[in-house]
């Protein structure tokens, strides 16, 4: 079962207790913005078959929303961040350069 | 290559040779240099693509690249539910098409792919799913798929060993296609292989497709683990891998690959000779012909590519279908395995050109792809050959930037 730190409460909360929903660092775009733009935004996605950073909610505990670096081919937790943050933290993505040595990088 | 026919006289002919005379069912070819058509992934929808390209536009130039065995995707991992009714028209066009192709395929193919049309019943188990599958029931008499109504007690004669009486979710009724079913998926990729190879293409095993390459917005070719190729024309139809591939080509999907399970009990007597979908408690489930009672239910929630599922899904999905089938509740469970399927927003696939010039995509059938191998192949190959193709019209990658969506989120509403 997946396990996944709330960086809130310091649970360690298994994934019955999580609600996953889906990539995190998303773009906003709005009015203004082209047509291509707000379609990435809306619908584009990585989906890489690797190092992903995602947004969770804690549904069953502290009920609030948090991000997470995990690897999706094995499925290894990086670690959790607060959703406040626009980009991954630098040291987490130190620790994951660490792991995967070929990751091309946050971008 | 030249392959002799599969027939009775065939089976008593080799009988005489104690059966060592039969031959390889397809080639082993390693790759040439160039095609005028690549097919990546050797699930049912790249092999049913080749082998239109080659029976309806003579284009037989062509390899299928597979990085595992032929099947081994989703093709080989699905529960088999054959069915066409969809809500929207350009869905019934396409599914229905396919269905039509699977009551004649072990013929086209002259090979045995078991197509079974047993009758298969969606339950409605609220009001609301009673009015929604109406709905439907009405949709499909317009759109000339066979589909009818059918209130509990013709739902109790068809499934004797079903308790349509609740006490939670009582069985209200069922949206019944006669003519939907079930037939074997590994057959169904190995009878297209075999036909690819009978016309000269090359199918191509334990080969992965590691980049793309493309010249001034056009394809040029492919790179792989057995050397580089060139191509006029690349399809990319690898199901929970597109994302993959489209990184590669350089452009971006609207597609996140998420796990799906299912699972086979015990073998069994005969005791549901129809398929079962329950899907406000999202379980469905048939009986194979080897007796084991078939489960599937819902994909787990987060982006996976481990073919690999959560456990506690499982349990969700049985005690789902518990209330209404009593008597599985005494069966030990034999295997469970999952599959990594292509989900789009609207539950709907993409057949589609993309921001290269000469790449073509097919994949996003997520949770119910295998019902519409021999359509999406006939489609996919009429938009290769020809640059469109009527029943691929809708579902091009652009649909979801121009609000064009074909919201099948009902009909597919239980992953099957
Ligand atoms: C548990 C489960 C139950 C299902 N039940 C049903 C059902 O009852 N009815 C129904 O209609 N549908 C069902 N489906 C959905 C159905 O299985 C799929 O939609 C369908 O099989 C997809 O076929 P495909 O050919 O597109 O993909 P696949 O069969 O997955 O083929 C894609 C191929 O591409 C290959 N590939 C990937 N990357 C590369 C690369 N880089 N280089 C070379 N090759 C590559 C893969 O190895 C794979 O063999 C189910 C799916 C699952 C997982
Ligand atoms: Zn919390």
């Amino acid at each position: 079962m997946l396990t996944l730190e709330c960086p809130y409460c310091g649970v360690k909360a298994d994934e019955t207790e999580l609600a996953p929903g889906g990539e995190a660092h998303l773009k906003r775009h709005g009015p203004g913005s082209t047509d291509e733009e707000f379609d990435g935004y809306l619908f584009a996605r990585k989906n890489p078959k690797g190092v992903h950073f995602e947004r969770w909610r804690h549904a069953y505990g502290c009920g609030k929303w948090f991000l997470a670096a995990r690897c999706t081919a094995t499925l290894e937790v990086f670690g959790t961040y607060p959703a406040q943050s626009t980009k991954p933290p630098v040291d987490l993505q130190a620790r994951i350069k660490l792991k995967r040595p070929g990751w091309e990088g946050y971008k | 290559m030249a392959m002799k026919r599969y027939s009775v006289f065939a089976i008593a002919r080799e009988a005489m040779s104690y059966h060592m005379g039969w031959q390889r069912a397809w080639a082993a070819p390693q790759p040439r240099k160039k095609y005028d058509a690549v097919i990546v992934g050797a699930g049912g929808h790249g092999l049913a693509t080749a082998y239109y390209l080659g029976k309806n536009f003579g284009l037989t130039n062509v390899a299928i690249i597979e990085k595992g065995w032929l099947g081994g995707g989703n093709t080989g991992r699905n529960t088999t539910i054959i069915r066409s009714n969809y809500l929207q028209d350009p869905s019934a066009a396409i599914y229905e098409k396919a269905r039509s192709l699977y009551e004649t395929m072990s013929q086209d193919l002259n090979y045995n792919v078991m197509f079974s049309p047993r009758g298969l019943l969606m339950l409605g188990q609220t009001e609301h799913e009673v009015r929604g599958y109406k709905r439907t029931v009405h949709a499909n008499n317009l759109q000339g798929v066979e589909t009818r109504w059918i209130e509990p007690a013709e739902v109790k004669r068809l499934v004797p060993i079903m308790n349509i009486e609740g006490p939670r979710y009582p069985v209200l009724g069922a949206l019944y296609q006669a003519r939907g079913g079930t037939a074997r998926h590994d057959a169904v990729a190995w009878g297209y292989a075999r036909a690819c190879s009978a016309m000269g293409m090359d199918v191509i095993q334990q080969c992965e497709v590691t980049g793309i390459r493309s010249a001034g917005g056009k394809v040029a070719g492919i790179d792989t683990t057995k050397g580089a190729i060139d191509c006029d024309k690349l399809g990319l139809v690898v199901a929970g891998h597109s994302s993959v591939l489209a990184e590669l080509a350089g452009f971006r999907l609207p597609i996140e690959s998420l796990a799906l399970q299912a699972m086979v009990s015990e073998p069994i007597k005969p005791c549901m000779d129809v398929v079962v979908m329950a899907n406000t408690v999202h379980g469905y489930m048939s009986q194979s012909d080897k007796g084991e009672m078939v489960i599937g239910g819902g994909t787990d929630g987060f982006n996976n590519y481990t073919q690999r599922g959560s456990f506690h899904h499982i349990e969700e999905t049985v005690r789902a279908l518990v209330e209404t089938f009593p008597m599985i509740s005494r069966l030990k469970n034999l295997r469970q395995w999952g599959g990594i399927v292509d989900m789009t927003g609207d539950r709907s696939p993409l057949i589609s050109k993309t921001p290269v010039d000469g790449i073509f995509v097919n994949c996003g059938w997520g949770t119910g792809g295998f019902k519409s191998i021999p359509g999406s192949g006939w489609a996919m190959a009429e938009l290769m050959a020809r640059g469109h193709s009527p029943l691929a019209e809708e579902f091009s990658m652009y649909r979801f930037r121009e609000g064009r969506f074909i919201d099948e989120s009902v009909a597919a509403g239980v992953a099957h």
